[in-house]
């Protein structure tokens, strides 16, 4: 099982789940919800934060909160 | 009395409200603060047809009506009230083209309330080269709304919006979900228990975060109704999310057509250079700098010609009024002492103009993403970058910032060592005593006064970092920190907005410390020239050096001081330098200390007042003139005043004292509570005389 903390920089998932209890209500609203497309765009050095973007929302989120959003890792073959 | 409309502008962060909110009012628009809060309260007037006046309200960016920031519950508070004051007749939500999707489910919950709602899309001139294609009376048909297209382009969009804002009575009122969908056997049995009571709006007022929310929630005790826990209701919200996010997804299938092909990521080639891990803080340094250089190499120039036409004014004065109390009291106290805030005014604007232009070009989100690790190790949140950069202009606006961080923590320690940072009120103290005291001479082609000013600005940033890095352990508090940020697409700023907001910043700056001014410079210059007994009465019996040999000149400026030492501040002064002394200031800096408490700008019109300079009259060298005064000053020992030792020893005591009232009252505010304002005051003031001590005994 893997979190959108395990992603590396570039790489594509599906959010499978995200229903961990002390996910923030926030993180929702701007469109991290199952089945939805995640791309890394950028990690900030020294395990700083993730920028994300899903399905065209440009998010900034800690490693904490990333391992709570439960995605399937895509292979992508570009 | 002609027609009034009452029209919420709502929307998402980062979507360009403000730029609406500006292009319907113009610059017929006041701020306030909402009452108790400090959130700021944006309201202007649009002119309508036959009379008719829409008052406007641009209210603080939100995501959903789930509110998690005090500035959020503004929006709830306003929505669930009907008898709220300023509760719309209708509500324009204001969305990015870009980002529909998620701005539609605030869209739909305002429609839930059942408040008339126009659906403006903004930044509509992007949608061609993004690939977007709308069908908006598909769109207007299943969000049961009038869509407007609006950008900051062109302004052919704006008639359209005030006749929609007319007619708002003939907008369609359905609403877009009904509530039994996110859970039938709770909002069933909800509906039960109050029967009279809208759905909906019943659920809204039971999710508000008790937190920030005064919405009245003591109905739902009373009545037989079993509450959820607040895990559950949580699990509640996301269903509704989830719900909404379903429902809007099945309405833009059809109603908006996107050729990913077709987009071209600008923003995302940006991100690839501002956000690298080297790059990125390579940018941010550049940008700091430049930031500096401006402030202070461009600066000046204004600002010497606005010091020179206030020395003219003085010397206007006092030509063309009768001498006398009055007339000193207008030209050495008043005008001088406003002189002395005017001065600040570009750096200020200057100031005001890179943060909003970092902010508006979506900038400041990069620098939070990259400094977010860093300042979590000293207990701050990568969003404490913002107030602590802006804390350089202004410590008050910079506090007003720290709104947007989430954990209570993080925030009240950015409140609590914002102070420490440079602000601009410091300035005109540091420069002053760095002439006098620093010499002008270069070392490796740098400048000593340079090196001077700029290490008191590494001073203040160190004294934040570290004070924070304290408070982080001292601090027992839950700290439930999270970062959920937007990154929003880089922009160009509009010249416009970007004014505005400095027309409007450096106005409350000017009045708020002008008030401060003015009246301390008159009780100020009251006590100075007034006093009691034969010393004060008669100096001229006190001359101790022989009467005859003095000049008519000498004999004026002998009296003068004597009059001064036994004025009513003289006494005052007398009375407390014992307790500067040992940091090497006489009573006269004493006094500027005890007045730069109300603001440190203050300072300097203490002084030139005290001081009581008379050669006001060559205007070129006012400046100088009160340096050379200061220069001259010695202690009835024939030392100098100024030294090395008691100017570093001064300049650190500006550096790290908590001397501003309005800061203050802005901590109080914010924090709701007397105590954080009070330790903050104590402590900082503290550790000023503690160094300030160590740097005199050290140095002299």
């Amino acid at each position: 099982m893997y979190s959108i903390a395990d992603l590396k920089k570039g790489e594509k998932a599906i959010i499978k789940d995200v229903s961990a209890n002390n996910i923030p209500i926030k993180l929702l609203e701007m469109g991290c919800l199952p089945g939805n497309e995640i791309e890394i765009i950028q990690l900030a050095p020294l395990l700083g934060p993730i920028y994300i973007n899903i399905n065209g929302s440009h998010l900034a989120i800690r490693k904490e909160t990333a391992r709570l959003v439960i995605i399937e890792k895509l292979v992508d073959n570009e | 009395m002609s027609k009034q409309i009452k029209v919420a502008l709502i929307g998402n962060p980062n979507t360009g409200k403000t730029s609406i909110f500006n292009s319907l009012t113009g610059l017929n628009q006041k701020t306030a603060n909402y009452p108790g809060v400090t959130v700021e309260k944006k309201e202007g007037v649009c002119k309508l047809d036959r009379g008719v006046k829409a008052h406007i309200y641009d209210l603080p960016g939100t995501y959903s009506l789930n509110a998690s920031s005090i500035d959020e519950n503004i929006v709830v508070e306003m929505l669930l009230n009907k008898k709220h004051k300023d509760y719309p007749d209708l509500a324009i939500i204001v969305s990015d083209v870009e980002n529909l999707k998620r701005n539609l489910v605030l869209f739909t919950q305002v429609k839930d309330l059942k408040i008339p709602t126009i659906l403006a899309i903004n930044m509509s001139d992007r949608m061609k080269y993004k690939g977007i294609e709308l069908d908006l009376t598909y769109l207007e048909n299943h969000l049961y709304t009038k869509i407007i297209l609006t950008t900051n382009r062109t302004n052919s969009w704006i008639d359209k919006l005030k006749n929609l804002i007319g007619n708002y009575n003939k907008l369609p009122s359905n609403k877009f979900m009904d509530p039994k969908l996110i859970d039938p056997e709770y909002f069933k049995n909800l509906q039960r228990t109050f029967p009279k009571q809208d759905l909906y709006k019943l659920w809204v007022v039971i999710c508000q975060d008790a937190n920030f929310s005064t919405v009245d929630k003591n109905f739902l005790n009373t009545a037989n109704f079993e509450t959820k826990s607040i895990s559950e209701l949580k699990r509640l919200q996301q269903k509704e999310t989830i719900k909404r996010y379903q429902l809007i997804n099945n309405i833009l299938k059809l109603g908006q057509k996107v050729d990913q092909s077709k987009a071209v990521g600008f923003s995302a080639t940006m991100d690839r250079i501002l956000t690298h891990k080297v790059f990125g803080y390579l940018f941010f340094f550049l940008i700091l700098l430049g930031i500096f250089q401006v402030i202070y190499a461009w600066a000046i120039i204004p600002m010497d010609y606005i010091d020179s036409t206030f020395a003219s004014i003085t010397q206007w004065v006092k030509m063309n009024f009768p001498s006398g109390a009055m007339t000193d009291l207008l030209a050495d106290g008043i005008i001088t002492g406003i002189g002395g805030i005017v001065i600040f005014v570009p750096q200020i604007a200057f100031l005001f103009m890179f943060i909003s232009v970092l902010e508006e070009s979506g900038y400041m989100s990069r620098v939070v993403f990259l400094m977010d690790k860093i300042m979590q190790k000293f207990g701050l949140s990568g969003k404490s970058v913002v107030p602590l950069i802006s804390g350089v202009a202004c410590a008050i606006p910079a506090i007003m910032a720290t709104r947007n961080i989430e954990s209570w923590k993080e925030r009240l320690i950015t409140i609590l060592v914002t102070p420490f940072m440079t602000c601009s009120a410091r300035l005109p103290v540091y420069l002053i005593i760095v002439a006098l005291v620093i010499p002008n001479e270069t070392i490796f082609g740098f400048n000593y006064q340079a090196i001077a000013l700029m290490s008191l600005y590494i001073i203040g940033f160190l004294a934040a970092i570290f004070s924070a890095y304290i408070l982080n352990m001292i601090l027992k508090m839950d700290k439930k920190s999270v970062l959920v940020m937007e990154m929003p697409n880089y922009k160009i700023p509009l010249i416009r907005d970007v004014l505005y907001t400095i027309v409007e910043k450096t106005k409350s700056f000017i009045v708020e410390a002008g008030k401060i001014i003015l009246a301390i410079s008159i009780i100020l210059w009251f006590l100075a020239t007034n006093g009691v007994g034969d010393k004060f009465e008669n100096p001229e019996k006190y001359i101790s050096e022989n009467i005859e040999l003095l000049s008519e000149d000498k004999i004026k400026a002998e009296m003068a001081a004597i009059k001064l030492e036994n004025s009513f501040i003289g006494n005052i002064g007398k009375t407390i330098e014992p307790v500067f002394k040992p940091l090497g200031y006489d009573w006269k800096i004493g006094i500027g200390l005890i007045t730069s408490f109300a603001a440190r700008e203050v300072f300097v019109g203490t002084l030139a007042v005290i001081y009581n300079i008379e050669n006001y009259d060559d205007s070129k060298v006012k400046k100088r003139e009160l340096k050379n005064i200061m220069q001259q000053e010695t202690d009835e020992n024939g030392n100098k005043i100024f030294t090395l030792a008691s100017g570093i020893s001064l300049l650190l005591f500006y550096a790290f004292a908590m001397q501003c009232m309005s800061t203050l009252a802005i901590v109080k505010k914010e924090t709701n509570s007397w105590k954080w304002p009070a330790i903050q005051f104590i402590i900082m003031t503290l550790i000023a005389y503690i160094v300030s001590l160590i740097a005199f005994q050290l140095i002299s």
